[in-house]
C-alpha cells in the first residue's frame, strides 16, 4: 500500500479524475453543507446561550444555563470550564489560582487534547465567523494576497505570550486578545472591541487569506500542539483518492492536507487541522469522513487486507 | 556549508529582532493598558490590584451574579482596563448585599472568598469636595449621611461652629475606618457633579508614618522610649541610636557636625 502512494500532482493510474460538482437539488445541497449548518449552530447555540444567560438570566431548574465566558464560565452551577491558554498565562505570572479555575482548564484541555483537536477554532470560537466570512468573499472577490506570511508566526506569537506574562505579571494575550474582545462585548455589551475584529477581517479579506486563523492567533496555535493526539480525526481512504485536490482547494489550512502522510497513516495527522470539516462533503470519492483513531485503524487493516486479496 | 551556518544565523537574528520589536510594543500596550486600573472600581473582595490584573481572567460571572447590574465588563477602549469588572457607582452603587452573592462565583480567586462580612469590604474611598458639598457651603443637606449604609460610622455629620451672627454648618464627614466605598453617597449627592465621590483611597488616601506620635491620643506616656540610656560609644552610635524611638534619625541623634 505504501509503495503505491503518488506524488501530489500525480494521478492515479487507471484512475478518472473527476472534480467536484455542485448537487443540482436543494436537499442535496444541504446534506453538502450538512457540516456547515453544523458548526454555525454550535458556534451561534454557544454564543447564545453565554448571552442569553449575562442578558436574560435564563436557568434550567433553578441554575444558570452558562454563565460567564469563553475565558471562564460554569456550566448549570456545576461544571466549571475554563481556556486552558489563559490559564496557562496567569499561572507563568506566578500568581496562586482557585481550583476551580484549574479544574475548568483541566476539563476544557482534556476535551480538546483527548477527543476533539483543534476543534475550537472551527466549533467554538466566534472569530471563526468573522475570518470565514472575510475567506469567503476574499474567494469569491479573487483577492490576491498582498504578501505572504509563514504559518509558523502564530507559535512565536504563542512563545511571546507565555514569555511576556512571565516578564509583566498580567496574563499578556488575554489582555490584547481580540477573541475575548469580540466574545465578551457580544455577551456583555458591545465597545470598542469590534474595531480588532474589523481589522481581523481586513486583514483576512485584503492582506493575506486566512491571515489570522492560520497565520497569528497564538490561541489556534496553542490548541495545535494539544490536538496532536486527539482522537476525532478526519479519515483518509487512500483507495479511492484520485489526487483531485479538490480538498486542498477549500481547506483553511492546506498543509494539513498532506497526501503522503494521510495515506501513511490513514487519517490527517496535522494538530493544525481544525476539524472544520469543509473537505469532507467536498470530496467527490467520499474519501474523507470524520472518524475516531481506533476505528480508522481497524479500517485502514480492513482497506489493506481487501487490497492484497487476489482479484 | 558556511553559506548555509550564515544563513541560518541570519535567520535566526532577523526573528529574534523581529520578536523583540513585537514584544516591545505588545508590552507597552500591556502596561498602558494595566495603567488604567487607578481609576477602576472593582468587586468586594478584589486583591490588590497588581494580584487583581493578574488574577482576573475577565469571564464576567460576578457581573452576571450581580442582582442590580452593578458591575459592567470594560470593553475595550473604554477608560478601564480591559474586560475587567467595575462599576460606577454615581450610575448603579453597590448595594452591598449581606450574601455577597458577586463573590463565590469568581473562579481564579481574583475576587477573594474570604470576605464573609460585607462591612468589611473595601471597594473605595468616599471623598467630600468640600468647595462644592451643600453641607459645607452652609445649606442643609446631610443626604450621604442619609443614605449611607455603615451609617454613622462610615459617614458622620458634625457641627461646624463658624463666625458668631452666621448659622452653624452641619458637615459631613467621611471615615475611611469604615467606608466600603459602595457609594451609594455618589449617586444620592444631590449636586450637578457629585461632591462626595469613590475614588480608589492609593489616589487619595496618606499614611503619617510611624514617626509621629499622637501623644494625647496614647495611653502610655510618651516619654518612655526616650528613657535614659547610656551615652553610646562613638564608635557603635549609629547602631544603637534610633532603634528605641521610631523617628529618631539623623537630625535628633546628637551628631556633631
Amino acid at each position: 500500500m505504501h509503495a503505491q502512494v503518488q506524488p501530489f500532482d500525480e494521478i492515479k493510474p487507471g484512475r478518472v479524475v473527476r472534480l467536484y460538482t455542485p448537487p443540482a437539488t436543494i436537499s442535496g445541497k444541504l446534506w453538502n453543507w450538512r457540516y456547515l449548518i453544523l458548526r454555525r449552530v454550535t458556534q451561534l447555540g454557544i454564543l447564545a446561550m453565554f448571552f442569553g444567560t449575562a442578558r436574560y438570566g435564563w436557568e434550567v431548574a433553578g441554575r444558570p444555563l452558562l454563565s460567564g465566558n469563553l475565558s471562564a464560565s460554569e456550566f448549570l452551577g456545576i461544571i466549571p470550564m475554563a481556556d486552558p491558554f489563559a490559564v496557562l498565562q496567569q499561572l507563568l505570572t506566578l500568581h496562586v489560582l482557585d481550583k476551580e479555575v484549574l479544574i475548568g482548564a483541566a476539563i476544557v484541555l482534556g476535551f480538546y487534547a483527548l477527543i476533539a483537536g483543534r476543534t475550537f477554532c472551527a466549533w467554538v470560537c466566534p472569530v471563526n465567523l468573522v475570518t470565514d466570512a472575510a475567506g469567503w468573499l476574499s474567494a469569491k472577490l479573487r483577492v490576491p494576497d498582498f504578501c505572504s506570511l509563514s504559518r509558523n508566526v502564530r507559535y512565536w506569537f504563542l512563545a511571546l505570550a507565555l514569555l511576556l506574562s512571565a516578564l509583566t505579571g498580567i496574563a499578556a494575550f488575554e489582555w490584547v486578545s481580540p477573541i475575548s474582545m469580540l466574545h465578551r462585548e457580544i455577551v456583555f455589551g458591545i465597545g470598542l472591541g469590534l474595531t480588532a475584529i474589523a481589522g481581523i477581517f481586513l486583514l483576512d479579506l485584503l492582506v493575506v487569506k486566512h491571515g489570522w486563523c492560520g497565520h497569528l492567533c497564538p490561541l489556534g496555535a496553542f490548541y495545535s500542539l494539544v490536538g496532536r493526539i486527539a482522537q476525532l480525526r478526519v479519515r483518509f481512504d487512500d483507495n479511492s483518492c484520485t489526487r483531485c485536490a479538490e480538498c486542498v482547494r477549500v481547506c483553511p489550512e492546506p498543509k494539513v492536507l498532506d497526501f503522503k502522510l494521510a495515506a501513511e497513516n490513514g487519517l490527517v495527522v496535522s494538530g493544525e487541522c481544525t476539524n472544520c470539516a469543509r473537505c469532507i462533503p467536498i470530496c467527490p470519492e467520499n474519501s474523507l469522513s470524520f472518524d475516531f483513531r481506533p476505528l480508522i485503524k481497524q479500517h485502514n487493516l480492513n482497506a489493506l487486507q481487501q487490497a492484497r486479496r487476489p482479484a | 556549508m558556511e553559506k548555509k551556518r550564515r544563513d541560518f544565523l541570519l535567520k535566526s537574528a532577523q526573528g529574534a529582532a523581529l520578536a523583540a520589536c513585537g514584544g516591545l510594543i505588545w508590552t507597552h500596550l500591556l502596561r498602558q493598558e494595566a495603567s488604567a486600573a487607578a481609576l477602576a472600581l472593582r468587586p468586594p473582595g478584589a486583591l490588590p490590584e497588581n494580584d487583581f490584573a493578574a488574577q482576573c481572567i475577565k469571564c464576567g460571572q460576578c457581573a452576571n451574579a450581580c442582582p442590580y447590574d452593578t458591575l459592567k465588563m470594560a470593553t475595550a477602549g473604554s477608560s478601564m482596563p480591559v474586560g475587567t469588572p467595575y462599576f460606577e457607582p454615581r450610575k448603579v452603587p453597590c448595594y452591598m448585599c449581606p450574601d455577597i452573592p458577586c463573590v463565590p462565583p469568581c473562579p481564579t480567586g481574583a475576587l477573594t472568598k474570604s470576605l464573609k462580612d460585607i462591612n468589611k469590604a473595601r471597594m473605595g474611598l468616599a471623598v467630600i469636595d468640600e468647595e462644592n458639598c451643600l453641607s459645607w457651603l452652609g445649606l442643609r443637606c446631610e443626604v450621604c449621611y442619609r443614605v449611607c449604609p455603615v451609617k454613622g460610622k462610615a459617614i458622620t455629620v458634625e457641627n461646624h461652629p463658624r463666625k458668631i451672627s452666621k448659622h452653624a454648618m452641619f458637615v459631613p464627614l467621611v471615615h475611611a475606618e469604615h467606608c466600603t466605598g459602595c457609594g451609594l453617597c455618589e449617586q444620592a449627592c444631590p449636586t450637578q457633579e457629585a461632591a462626595i465621590r469613590i475614588i480608589n483611597p492609593k489616589l487619595v488616601q496618606g499614611k503619617i508614618g510611624d514617626h509621629y506620635r499622637l501623644g494625647w491620643k496614647r495611653e502610655d506616656p510618651i516619654t518612655q522610649d526616650f528613657a535614659a540610656t547610656p551615652p553610646p560609644a562613638q564608635s557603635d552610635s549609629q547602631k544603637s541610636a534610633p532603634k528605641t524611638a521610631p523617628g529618631m534619625d539623623v537630625l535628633n541623634q546628637g551628631v556633631d557636625y
